[in-house]
């Protein structure tokens, strides 16, 4: 029980830490469809500096660095060329896969160390509780302390508000004097390294090896996660777990024999990210005030 | 220091000039990186650009390849000019072809090139009915098609997958995932030249083509219903304005887009593979993305994008094969290539101004 | 008046250039603003008024010009640096955020650091000393219009500006409102605030102004002393030309038989942001227009939906024409049976920008082009089929074009507003229904407008106008119904109704609409 919670957990925090970092993009207005090639090279950046380094937490941080790289690719067209998100987004995805097969091409066949677990002194002794909550590694820790922070940052600092601000609406917003294209840079930047850690997470604790498209979808899903939670930020942890939860589910069933086929079993996540669309969705049209009001539209400044 | 003015009016110079200078761009880019990684950018050049035209029956390859990203790129402009982002072709691809591959071996021993025919149609239907999926939801719930055409394409691919490893499967195919050979009936054949007898792989499927692009070209042109799709995709309320319903339109080009992916499936199996396989779409769905844009959402324009983009393809092969690089490398050059189309898209908008001074 | 000393001058423009592409916005203009002084901006639409003072507030940046401010010549780089130097701006569509609340959106424009505690305390004292009441905890997209101006307004004073810009501040106020407003702007003018008023109103500006720079095409052209002036002297001075005025003849032996009855309407609002219409109830007669006045974001856009065809009544018995019931009518069919509607969106709702002239006329007339046409006649129906009509249109509406069917984006906004006219009157409508036709528009095109709406109710014609413009609505109407958070006044005949009645009518809690594109 407690390891399949444990499992549960690791197979969410990748999600996690993609959905928050979009999360914030979104906010500032901008969609990055991207979110699957940031993660992609994420976990090839994480791979090469690990077999480099030697060292599991220097994968995070090139995590962070590739995510980075490309939200600055997409950020320089998007938001500087105005180019249509959608597309670029596509786009990145489409240019992540060739890139980072073409970079993950050495690293087959080579494994990496897993990413050590941190005991927090005292509480991981708490009997259960301490070993699920207490006993998790660096990232797990730092998704949690980011959406902590994020919830705060959103809804009490000022940099928050203008963030908002920006999201909501950008005209008003360069009116009042503020930068929106240099806020939508730092947004789109944040999501990136957020998206990127969360790639690095996949060979840094789940599967220690590269192959050509690992993430398998997770960029996808984390998308719809941030529609899920209705761009609240602690919705995102429910949501991240829930689909971590389906995941498991369907390969306890695989592991247990299940009479299912374990293709079958293997959609379970995809079908079940449709179906929480269609729930949200179907509520968010009714109140469409949650939905950033700038989201996807380029912002032109006359000067 | 970069400023845009807006033109009031789009220009027609960068609607010619941006695709060419986005290829021309791309391929600077791409050798750049190419360079950076240790390879040979001569030698890469002429391996993915050159090679695909050094002999005749690699010319008539590309045509073959091209045939499906053209088929299935036809079939997303009429979504991405009404703006609907059908990015889940790659899903409607496999379950056309399953489903008309599925009929096809009810029949094993039909001689008849009625079934491919039929098979056809029902690759359209198959198709369809994965669009259909988005498209019921998008017009009714107002569930955002993206995500959910695109996670439909994991499940097709996990489907497909489940069907030729379970119920479809040859018993004779020594425990390989395949299903049993397609009957006479079922297959495209080869053209034979008079004279000249085959060129490469060129079948009978790249007619589907001919009749397709001046069908399409008639119909966005000269048609209300193109008139329509043009008129949601640049103005939805002006098309709400103008009475059309904007529900019929999402629906009918999902229909007709995943429809058309399905169409090319059954011609790329029918004609290439001749049984149904895990894997039958090889990210034609994707690739057809860029071909759409880089055609410029018009069917002559897809025509060309599609032969340069399969020319790619192969080229990639070739370069898999002579220099060791991987051929995904391809996406590497698609995304780049969409990059500067959107930021053509861009400068026909608005004009541009550079300035040193801050 | 000339010798002012320097002292008194807050702030002094010179020789201000600013350049769209090729079209000049500001053409060397001077301008100097006295301390304490009511200074009005007056022109047309397009004449560079909003531009100028975006440049004095820093969103926009001059080619060429000087701005001194205590006689010190500075540089507005940006906003922050025009509040910096004591300049604050009430902005025509506002600068506010829908999803925020009124305290962060005041936040958001303070450049001092404050808790959040003590900005709450704050608004609240600076709401009661001005009589600008607010509840700072509010999201913005549930206040009137009325109420957001105020929270610009606010904004402005947290900072204790020394000049506040308000751009065409009542276009969006009831006229109580408005005469509140004007309290509020003198009592901060006679404590030493300069203000600079822009409006092409012209009884406000002498009403309020000290002192009036008029701008035409660009230039400055004139600065004269309000006070001594006449709104006639103003107008001419401002157009060029001598104004024509409108010819209303009372139309004879028509009959005035009832047109287009709506009974009983009502529709819920389908997004957070609309407006539910309730219980409306309204005839027009042949012959006659009906103006519906109100503020912006009251309904209208709902109204004129549902009237168009473009949303279809929940009931068939809600809106009867001669009699008939066409409540589950679409737009196709009721520009069928004669009921045109020019929206209030030129372009993206009542054109397409990037299509051409004939495409935008194929937009509404494909429907004519299906009769009397075989199978294939009928799939082959495009836009070529109105390439004769579209120049009809262009001829007979003097609409002037850059070039032979351009495309709509070509064309300025009083011409394309032309355009739509007479792609609608050329189908001889029964009922023509037309939200806010003139705005935006320059008074030539403005009143040729004006009197073709007068024609067509003379000829027979029944005619709907919303409109938010009150002297517009006097003008045209021979009765007048107020909108008012989906609600319709009783309907008055126009001589029995007075300006303040019908503000009062306008008034109320209404709900605002943001005027925000709609999403995706």
């Amino acid at each position: 029980m407690e390891s399949l919670i444990l499992t549960i957990i690791a197979t969410s925090i990748p999600l996690l830490m993609a959905a928050i970092g979009e999360l914030v993009t979104e906010k500032s207005g901008v969609l990055n469809l991207g979110v699957e090639g940031m993660m992609l090279s994420g976990a090839v950046g994480a791979l090469g500096a690990v077999l480099w380094l030697e060292n599991p937490y220097f994968g995070i941080i090139a995590g962070a660095m590739s995510g980075l790289f490309m939200a600055c690719i997409f950020s320089v067209f998007t938001i500087n060329f105005m180019t249509n998100q959608v597309a670029t987004g596509l786009g990145l995805t489409i240019f992540a896969t060739g890139l980072t097969g073409l970079a993950g091409a050495p690293l087959v066949g080579k494994t990496i160390p897993s990413l050590p677990k941190i005991e927090i002194f005292l509480l991981s002794d708490i009997p259960f509780i301490g070993n699920i909550l207490f006993k998790q590694d660096l990232v797990a820790y730092l998704s949690i302390g980011i959406i902590i922070l994020i919830t705060y940052f959103l809804k009490y600092s000022k940099p928050g508000i203008i963030l908002r601000a920006v999201g909501d609406n950008h005209t008003s917003a360069h009116s009042v004097g503020y930068p929106v294209k240099k806020i939508r840079w730092y947004a789109t930047c944040f999501g990136g390294m957020c998206a990127g850690v969360g790639g690095a997470y996949i060979p840094l604790v789940l599967t220690p090896h590269w192959s050509e498209g690992m993430t398998a979808g997770r960029g996808w899903i984390a998308l719809a996660l941030v529609v899920f939670a209705s761009w609240i930020p602690w919705r995102i942890i429910v949501g991240a777990l829930i689909f971590g939860g389906i995941t498991i589910a369907q390969l306890v069933g695989q592991a247990r024999g299940w009479a299912i086929p374990s293709q079958i079993l293997s959609m379970m996540p995809y079908l079940a990210t449709i179906i929480a669309l269609t729930i949200i969705s179907s509520r968010i049209s009714k109140n469409n005030s949650v939905v950033p009001a700038s989201l996807g539209k380029p912002f032109f400044d006359t000067q | 220091m970069i400023t845009f003015t807006p033109r009031d009016k789009v220009s027609n110079y960068w609607t010619l000039i941006g695709p060419i200078l986005s290829i021309i761009l791309t391929v600077i880019f791409g050798l750049l990186i190419f360079t950076f990684l240790g390879f040979d950018p001569a030698e890469t050049l002429y391996q993915i650009f050159i090679s695909p035209f050094s002999r005749i029956d690699r010319v008539s390859d590309i045509f073959v390849k091209a045939c499906p990203l053209i088929i299935v790129g036809i079939g997303l402009m009429f979504c991405f000019k009404a703006n609907v982002w059908n990015i889940g072709a790659e899903g409607q691809f496999i379950m056309g072809t399953l489903l008309a591959g599925a009929f096809a071996l009810l029949f094993p021993n039909v001689e008849t090139k009625l079934l491919i025919i039929c098979m056809l149609f029902i690759g359209f239907i198959g198709g369809a009915l994965w669009a259909f999926i988005p498209a019921i939801l998008k017009t009714r719930l107002n569930v955002n098609e993206i995500l959910v055409s695109l996670m439909l394409v994991y499940v097709a691919m996990l489907f497909i997958d489940f069907i030729v490893r379970g119920p479809l499967r040859d018993p004779m195919s020594f425990g390989f995932p395949l299903s049993k050979p397609y009957p006479e009936g079922a297959l495209i054949n080869k053209i034979s030249f008079p004279g000249i007898g085959y060129l490469g792989q060129l079948h009978y499927g790249i007619l589907f083509i001919i009749f397709l692009i001046p069908l399409t070209w008639i119909f966005i042109n000269k048609t209300l219903g193109g008139f329509k799709i043009n008129v949601l995709g640049s103005a939805p309320k002006a098309a709400r304005f103008a009475g059309f319903s904007k529900d019929k339109i999402t629906m009918t080009v999902l229909l007709l887009s995943g429809g058309l992916a399905g169409v090319a499936g059954v011609i790329e199996v029918s004609a290439n593979i001749g049984q149904l396989q895990p894997e039958v779409s090889f990210g034609y769905g994707f690739t057809a993305i860029i071909v759409a844009f880089l055609g410029r959402l018009s069917p002559v324009g897809i025509l060309f994008a599609g032969v340069i983009i399969a020319t790619v393809k192969l080229g990639a092969d070739n370069a898999q094969m002579t220099m060791g690089i991987p051929k995904v490398v391809t996406g590497l050059f698609e995304g780049i290539l969409l990059f500067f189309l959107l930021t053509g898209e861009t400068l026909q908008k608005y004009k541009i101004k550079w300035s040193w001074n801050k | 008046m000339s010798n002012t000393k320097e002292l008194d001058i807050l702030l002094e423009a010179n020789k201000i250039n600013k350049k769209f592409g090729n079209f000049t916005a500001n053409k060397d203009i001077d301008i100097s603003i006295l301390k304490g002084e009511i200074h009005a901006l007056l022109g047309e639409n397009g004449a560079g008024k909003s531009t100028l003072v975006k440049i004095l507030y820093g969103i926009l940046k001059p080619e060429s010009g000087t701005i001194k401010i205590n006689n010190e010549e500075i540089t507005i780089s940006s906003p922050n640096v025009a509040r910096k130097n004591g300049i604050g701006m009430v902005f025509q569509h506002f600068s506010l955020f829908p999803a925020l609340t009124v305290a962060e959106n005041i936040l958001i424009a303070l450049d001092q650091k404050i808790k959040f505690k003590d900005l709450i305390l704050r608004i609240k004292e600076l709401s009661t000393e001005w009589e600008l009441f607010i509840d700072p905890l509010k999201i913005v997209s549930e206040l009137s219009v009325g109420e957001q101006q105020r929270v610009e307004i606010i904004r402005c004073l947290m900072q204790n500006p020394k000049l506040l810009i308000m751009d065409e501040p009542t276009s969006v106020l009831t006229p109580q409102e408005i005469e509140n407003l004007f309290k509020i702007l003198k009592r901060l003018a006679s404590s030493g605030c300069s203000i600079l008023y822009i409006s092409h109103k012209l009884e406000e500006i002498i009403e309020l102004a000290n002192k009036v720079t008029i701008l035409k095409s660009g230039k400055s052209i004139a600065t004269i002393d309000a006070k001594n002036t006449t709104t006639k002297y103003l107008a001419e001075t401002m157009v060029g030309k001598e104004i024509t005025t409108l010819k209303k003849v009372q139309s004879k032996n028509l009959s005035k038989g009832i047109a287009l009855e709506i009974r009983n309407l009502n529709k819920a609002n389908t997004s957070d942001f609309g407006i539910s219409l309730t219980n409306i109830n309204v005839t027009v007669n042949y012959g006659e227009i009906l103006g519906i006045a109100g503020i912006a974001g009251n309904g209208q856009t709902e109204l004129m939906e549902i009237l168009s065809g473009e949303t279809i009544c929940d009931k068939e018995d809600q809106i009867f024409l001669d009699g008939v019931p066409i409540g589950f009518e679409d737009i196709t069919k009721r520009r069928k049976l004669g009921i045109e509607t020019i929206p209030e969106e030129r372009t993206l709702h009542a054109t397409v920008p990037n299509l051409k002239i004939n495409e935008n006329t194929f937009l509404t007339y494909f429907p004519k082009y299906n009769q009397n046409r075989s199978f294939i006649g009928k799939i082959l129906n495009n836009p070529e089929n109105s390439l004769v009509e579209s120049e009809q249109i262009i001829k007979e509406n003097d609409v002037r074009c850059p070039e032979p069917n351009p495309m709509a984006s070509q064309l300025s906004g009083g011409n394309l507003q032309k355009f739509i006219l007479g792609r609608s009157l050329a189908n001889n409508p029964k009922v023509a229904i037309f939200s806010q036709p003139t705005w935006g528009v320059d008074i030539g095109a403005a009143t040729t407008i004006r009197q073709k709406l007068l024609n067509l109710s003379q000829t027979g014609k029944a005619v709907i106008l919303i409109s938010q413009d009150l002297e517009e609505i006097f003008q045209l109407s021979d009765k007048i119904a107020v909108l008012n958070n989906g609600n319709l006044s009783e309907v008055l005949s126009a001589n029995d109704i007075s300006a303040a009645n019908v503000g009062l009518l306008m008034g109320g809690n209404s709900k605002s609409q943001n005027d925000q594109e709609e999403s995706k």
